[in-house]
């Protein structure tokens, strides 16, 4: 799957963190870091950790893998 | 039919049948793509890229790719709808025809167009002796494959690594590479590191900030020449002082280039400081005039801007590249009056030794700094950045909870220095000469940049006055 922090957004409340740390790391006290494309197995997870975020910064995509049959 | 039912038409049609290509594939290439489908249009979409990726997130690469969480292939971007779109990768676009309408790709091949988005962003700058920037463990850092050499680089154990430039790319990979216990020597021209965005007082505290955790910092020095073995292997560096250092691995962060040789004589106002255009992404002839074709979004856009004297802007910011694509690909399928502004409050982060460093507005125009709340010491507070009694800016060390507040005062251009929030405020708030270098001095160019008022900076035609 695949996600995006806006991390202009993100505050470091670090609920994703508490919730999925192999996917969301803190870097010091505040600042996120954090697997784009992470396996298929933590969907449910990830998204339980974009529903909990306080500011909705992280983003989950939509498409997965549907994109590359368009390549020409 | 009256005219604005014949003009509605036309965009009826042209959202049902109409061509547009999108020449740049990454972020503001791809959101502006997803909105494009999104408002309705229906006709053939071209994406051209000269990588051979689909679009992929760069800031991850200077952060967790490099420490080696994260491979540099784990970034790609979300998709948030199908694009239904024909992707040119790994080729680039070389030649506008506005005459004709048509792109000219590096292949031979001509991509015809009704309307087009420029959205070729930047490139890093290369160390300027190809000879010594072609030595085995010289790098510089933008796509994803640079971010995988150099993380491969950084795993074999290097046993000095030589950052040329602090600004936040330099600073960020000497971060990581003392989180990987590797030696970091930071060589920069300026009297500390990110001057050129933040100033020379934040400028300071970023500086103790590198040498607390063990960088060997040098600040006021220029490299003057790298030296290999015979092996073609980068092995140590000449300093203006006098100084070498061995180093092993060499990192060129000096900046980025726009992306704008391509539209060499399509008579854009193209040029250093990027692809000038209008709040809506309109981009201008070079004659100042905005055309009705050619939007511009990104890194290589740069628009006038109401809260800055209206001179023009160039932002390499993230939200810049979403919020500036969605906004040209909105204009791009619409008509006057439902055209949007993009008007874009700047605003950055940057990790580094565990601290979180944000930014809103442009800090580089002020010209005085006051520290608002928290402490110095503790690398955790808000300071405002102020010019003619107004608040222009602010920066945040691990206290990005505050910026929002800044960010309402920098919108209503509220007095500087501004109320404080909070009770926890610092015991000196005086403001404070904020140290910007002049213009002139050598140093990182900032990341977001006011550049004049020029819509170009290449021969207009003047018409003679007829008498």
């Amino acid at each position: 799957m695949h996600i995006v922090v806006d991390l202009n957004r993100c505050q470091g409340y670090a609920q994703c963190v508490f919730l999925t740390h192999e996917v969301f790391r803190l870097s010091g006290d505040e600042a996120l870091t954090y697997e784009p494309n992470p396996d298929d197995a933590r969907r449910l997870q990830v998204q339980r950790a974009a529903a909990a975020c306080p500011v909705q910064a992280i983003v989950i995509g939509r498409l997965d893998g549907a994109e590359r049959s368009e390549r020409s | 039919m009256t005219l604005s039912a014949t003009l509605a038409e036309l965009v009826r049609d042209f959202k049902a049948n109409g061509r547009i290509v999108v020449v740049g594939a990454s972020l503001a290439g791809l959101r502006a793509a997803e909105t494009l489908r999104g408002e309705g249009f229906a006709g053939s979409l071209t994406i051209i890229g000269d990588e051979p990726y689909e679009p992929y997130d760069r800031p991850p690469l200077s952060k967790q790719v490099l420490k080696g969480w994260v491979p540099a292939d784990h970034t790609q971007l979300p998709r948030f709808r199908e694009l239904d779109a024909d992707w040119r990768l790994g080729v680039a676009a070389t030649g506008l025809d506005r005459a004709t309408r048509q792109v000219r790709l590096a292949d031979g091949e001509q991509v015809p167009f009704d309307r087009l988005l420029i959205a070729t962003g930047t490139r890093a700058r290369q160390w300027p002796n190809p000879a010594e920037a072609a030595l085995d463990g010289v790098f510089s850092l933008r796509s994803r494959d640079d971010a995988a050499r150099l993380r491969q680089a950084l795993a074999d154990g290097p046993s000095r690594v030589l950052v040329i430039g602090a600004g936040f790319i330099g600073s960020e990979v000497a971060s990581i590479c003392r989180d990987l216990d590797i030696p970091v020597t930071v060589a920069e021209r300026g009297p500390a590191p990110l001057v050129g965005a933040l100033g020379g007082v934040i400028g300071e505290i970023a500086a103790q900030m590198q040498r607390d955790h063990g960088v060997d910092l040098r600040c006021g020095v220029g490299v003057l020449s790298l030296e290999g073995d015979a092996g073609g292997h980068v092995r140590r560096a000449r300093l203006s002082d006098g100084t070498t250092i061995e180093a092993d691995v060499v990192l060129a962060s000096l900046g980025s280039i726009r992306n704008v040789e391509w539209l060499e004589g399509a008579g854009l106002a193209a040029g250093f400081w990027g692809v000038g255009c209008d709040a809506g992404g309109r981009a201008f002839d070079i004659n100042g005039v905005a055309t009705d074709t050619i939007y511009v979004a990104g890194d290589v856009a740069r628009a006038p801007h109401v809260l800055y004297e209206y001179q023009f802007l160039a932002m390499e910011h993230w939200d810049n590249a979403v919020f500036g694509a969605e906004v040209a690909a909105h204009n791009m399928v619409s008509l006057e009056p439902d055209y949007y502004p993009h008007l874009l409050l700047p605003g950055f982060w940057s990790g580094q030794f565990g601290v979180n460093i944000k930014s809103v507005g442009v800090p580089p125009f002020g010209d005085e700094i006051v520290f608002m709340q928290g402490s110095v010491e503790e690398r955790r507070f808000a300071a405002a950045y102020g010019r003619n009694g107004r608040i222009v800016a602010a920066v945040t060390f691990d206290h990005g909870k505050w910026l929002e507040y800044y960010a309402r005062l920098i919108e209503q251009s509220a007095p500087f220095p501004p109320p404080p929030p909070g009770w926890d405020r610092p015991d000196v708030m005086m403001p404070i000469p904020a140290q910007f270098p002049e213009p002139g001095v050598p140093t990182a160019v900032p990341d977001v940049v006011l550049t004049g008022h020029d819509p170009n900076e290449r021969r207009a035609e003047f018409r003679p006055r007829s008498r």
